[in-house]
C-alpha cells in the first residue's frame, strides 16, 4: 500500500451530511411564500431596529402647512411625503417605520412572557400527569374562557397602558394556549422508548424534562411562536386603536389607525397604510409558520 | 348520557371560581380600588367612608366571598358613572349586541362552509388556491380596519350604506360583515379540512360506487359527517366574538355591550367593566358547555373519559 493511496478517513466521494437545521432551511426556503414572509419579517425588523436610517423624516415633526396631505403619488400629494401626512402635518411614512419599533417590542416580548410561562407549565402538565395535570388543565380552562381583548383591555386600564404592563398583561393572556400545545406534544412523546430508558437509568424529572422532552417539542414551540406573534401584533394593534397601547406622541400603527379615523372623509390614507402594514407583518407570520410547520415535519401534509 | 352531563356541569365549577375570582381582582390588582373609584383629590374621610360603605376594610377573601355571592344573583352594585343597576345597564343593552353577533354568525357560517366545501371538492385547483389566500388575508386583517375600510369605501367614497348607528338592515350590514371576518376565515379553513379528511374515506367511495349523484355525496355523506368537528370551531368562536363586539361596536357605534364596555372603562366605572366581564365569561361557558352536550348527542362515540 502506497503512501499516495486516500484513507479512509478522507471519503470524498460520500455526499457531504447536512445538520438537521440546515436540513429545515433548505425544505422552508425552497417554498416562495416562505422566502417572501421573511423578506418581510426582515423589513420590519430593520424599521424597528434602524428606523432613523430608514425614515425619510422625523415622524414628531409638526407642520401646518403639510397637515392632512393625500401620498405622493397621488393628486396634491406633496413631493417627499410618499404616504402622506397626518393631521398634524407628520409623515405617515416615517410614523410607519417608528411605529414597527413598538408593535415588535410589544408582541415579542409578550410572546416570550407567554412562552416561557406556558410552555413550563405544559411541560409540567403533561409531564407529571394527575393533579397537577388536572390542576393546570383547569386553569387553562378557565382562563380560555375569558374573552382575552376585554380582559386585556379592563386590565390595561386598571393598571395603565405602559410599555411593561402591556408585556406583562398581554404575556399573561397567552400562555394557556402555549401550555395546550406543549402539553399535547408532552403526552405523544412521553411515552415513547427513549424517555423510559432515561427514566430506567435514573434521569431526574428536571433532566428528562429539559433533555429527553423538551427537545422533541420544540419544534411544535417553534412553529406555534410564529402563530403567536401574528396574534400578539393583532391584539397590540387593537388595544393601541382602542387608545389603551403604548401613548402618544410614540407612533403605533393601531394608534395612527385611530387618530386617522376622524379625518377619514378627508384623507382616508392616514389610516389605510398603517393597517396594511399591520396586515403585512400578520400574514407574514402566518404564512410563515404554516411554511415552519411544514419544513420541520414533512411527513404530515398539512391542509 | 346523564353521567356524562353530570360530569361536564361538574366541571365548570371550578371555571365558574376562576371567572370570579378573575373579575374581583379586577378592582382589586393595583391596590386599593378606593384609589380607583374615587378622584385622587378625595379627603381621608371620604376615603375612609366609601371603603366601610363598600366593605373594603374587611378581609381580601371575605370581600371576595361577598362580591361572588353578589355576582352569582346578577349584582355588581351602581354604575359610578349613572347611578343605576350596573347589570342593568349590561342587559339593557344586550339585545343590541345579540342581533349584531347573531348576523355575524349566519354571514360566517353561509359563507364560510360552502366556501370550505368548494375548496376541498375541487382542492387545489385555482378556487381552492383562491378560497385559501381569501382565509390567510381575511386571518391577517384586523376587524377593525375592515370596519374602516369599509366605512371609507361604501360609505363615505360610494354613499350606499351608513357609517354607523342601529335600527336599519343597511346599518347592520357593514358591523357585522366586520365582525364576522375573522370567524369566516376559521370556519372556511377547518371546513376544507374536515371535507378532505371525510372525502378521502371508503364509504364515500362506496357511495359514489353505488351511483349516487355527487351533490347527494357532498351533501348528505360527506357534509354530515365533516360537520362535527365545524360545529365545536363554530361554538369555540363565541370568545373571539365577544372579543369583536367591543371593537366592531366601537367603530361602528353600535349601541350594545361591547361600546358600554369600552365606555365604562375609559370612565373607570367598574361595576360595569365586572359586570360585563363576567357576563360575557359566562356566556362562553354556557354556550361551550352546550356545544359539548350537542357534540355528544350528534356522535354517540363520544363519552365522558
Amino acid at each position: 500500500m502506497s503512501a499516495a493511496e486516500p484513507t479512509i478517513d478522507a471519503p470524498d466521494a460520500a455526499p457531504k451530511r447536512r445538520s438537521e437545521t440546515q436540513e429545515v432551511l433548505r425544505r422552508l426556503y425552497s417554498k416562495p411564500t416562505a422566502v417572501l414572509s421573511t423578506v418581510v419579517v426582515l423589513v420590519v425588523v430593520l424599521c424597528a431596529l434602524f428606523p432613523w436610517l430608514i425614515a425619510p423624516h422625523d415622524p414628531f415633526a409638526q407642520s401646518l402647512a403639510l397637515r392632512l396631505k393625500p401620498p405622493s403619488f397621488a393628486d396634491g400629494g406633496v413631493a417627499g411625503f410618499w404616504l402622506g401626512t397626518d393631521h398634524l402635518g407628520r409623515d405617515t411614512l416615517s410614523r410607519i417605520i417608528y411605529g414597527a419599533r413598538v408593535t415588535l417590542i410589544v408582541s415579542l416580548l409578550a410572546v416570550i412572557v407567554s412562552g416561557i410561562i406556558g410552555v413550563w407549565l405544559g411541560l409540567l402538565a403533561g409531564f407529571s400527569g394527575g393533579v397537577t395535570d388536572a390542576i393546570i388543565l383547569r386553569l387553562i380552562d378557565t382562563q380560555l374562557a375569558f374573552p382575552v381583548v376585554l380582559l386585556v383591555i379592563s386590565l390595561v386600564a386598571v393598571v395603565g397602558p405602559s410599555l411593561t404592563n402591556l408585556v406583562v398583561l398581554m404575556g399573561l393572556s397567552a400562555w394557556p394556549r402555549f401550555a395546550r400545545i406543549v402539553r399535547g406534544s408532552v403526552l405523544s412523546v412521553r411515552g415513547l422508548e427513549y424517555v423510559e430508558a432515561a427514566r430506567a437509568i435514573g434521569a431526574s424529572r428536571l433532566r428528562m424534562m429539559m433533555r429527553h422532552i423538551l427537545p422533541n417539542v420544540l419544534s411544535a414551540i417553534i412553529v406555534y411562536t410564529s402563530f403567536e406573534l401574528a396574534r400578539m401584533i393583532l391584539l397590540e394593534a387593537t388595544l393601541s386603536f382602542l387608545g389603551l397601547g403604548v401613548q402618544p406622541p410614540d407612533p403605533t400603527w393601531g394608534g395612527m389607525i385611530n387618530s386617522g379615523k376622524e379625518y377619514l372623509s378627508l384623507s382616508p390614507a392616514v389610516s389605510l397604510f398603517p393597517g396594511m402594514a399591520i396586515g403585512a407583518i400578520i400574514l407574514a407570520f402566518n404564512l410563515l409558520g404554516d411554511e415552519l410547520r411544514d419544513a420541520l415535519d414533512p411527513q404530515l401534509s398539512h391542509d | 348520557m346523564p353521567q356524562y352531563i353530570a360530569n361536564r356541569l361538574l366541571l365548570t365549577l371550578p371555571v365558574l371560581f376562576g371567572i370570579l375570582l378573575i373579575s374581583f381582582i379586577l378592582t382589586h390588582i393595583s391596590g386599593d380600588p378606593t384609589d380607583l373609584i374615587l378622584p385622587p383629590d378625595a379627603t381621608e374621610s371620604a376615603r375612609k367612608s366609601f371603603r366601610e360603605q363598600h366593605g373594603l376594610d374587611r378581609p381580601l377573601w371575605v370581600q371576595f366571598g361577598s362580591f361572588s355571592w353578589h355576582a352569582l344573583q346578577g349584582d355588581f352594585g351602581e354604575s359610578l358613572r349613572f347611578g343605576v343597576s350596573a347589570i342593568s345597564l349590561v342587559t339593557e343593552r344586550m339585545a343590541a349586541t345579540t342581533e349584531l353577533a347573531v348576523a355575524a354568525m349566519v354571514l360566517a357560517i353561509g359563507i364560510g362552509i360552502p366556501a370550505g366545501v368548494v375548496a376541498a371538492y375541487w382542492r387545489n385547483t385555482v378556487v381552492d388556491v383562491v378560497v385559501r389566500a381569501m382565509t390567510l388575508v381575511g386571518q391577517a386583517i384586523p376587524s377593525f380596519y375592515l370596519g374602516i375600510v369599509s366605512i371609507v369605501v361604501f360609505a363615505v367614497m360610494l354613499g350606499w350604506l351608513p357609517t354607523g348607528g342601529r335600527g336599519t338592515w343597511a346599518q347592520l350590514l357593514l358591523p357585522a360583515a366586520t365582525l364576522s371576518l375573522h370567524i369566516v376565515a376559521l370556519i372556511t379553513r377547518v371546513t376544507r379540512s374536515c371535507m378532505l379528511d371525510v372525502l378521502g374515506q371508503d364509504y364515500i367511495r362506496t357511495a359514489r360506487a353505488k351511483g349516487l349523484g355527487e351533490s347527494v355525496v357532498v351533501r348528505r355523506h360527506a357534509l354530515r359527517n365533516a360537520f362535527i368537528p365545524v360545529l365545536t370551531i363554530i361554538g369555540l368562536q363565541v370568545g373571539l366574538l365577544m372579543g369583536g363586539v367591543i371593537v366592531t361596536e366601537t367603530v361602528f357605534s353600535w349601541p350594545g355591550v361591547g361600546r358600554l364596555a369600552i365606555q365604562a372603562i375609559y370612565a373607570r366605572d367598574f361595576p360595569v367593566v365586572q359586570a360585563v366581564v363576567f357576563l360575557f365569561a359566562m356566556i362562553f361557558v354556557i354556550v361551550n358547555l352546550l356545544v359539548d352536550l350537542l357534540y355528544a348527542a350528534l356522535d354517540p362515540r363520544i363519552g365522558y373519559k
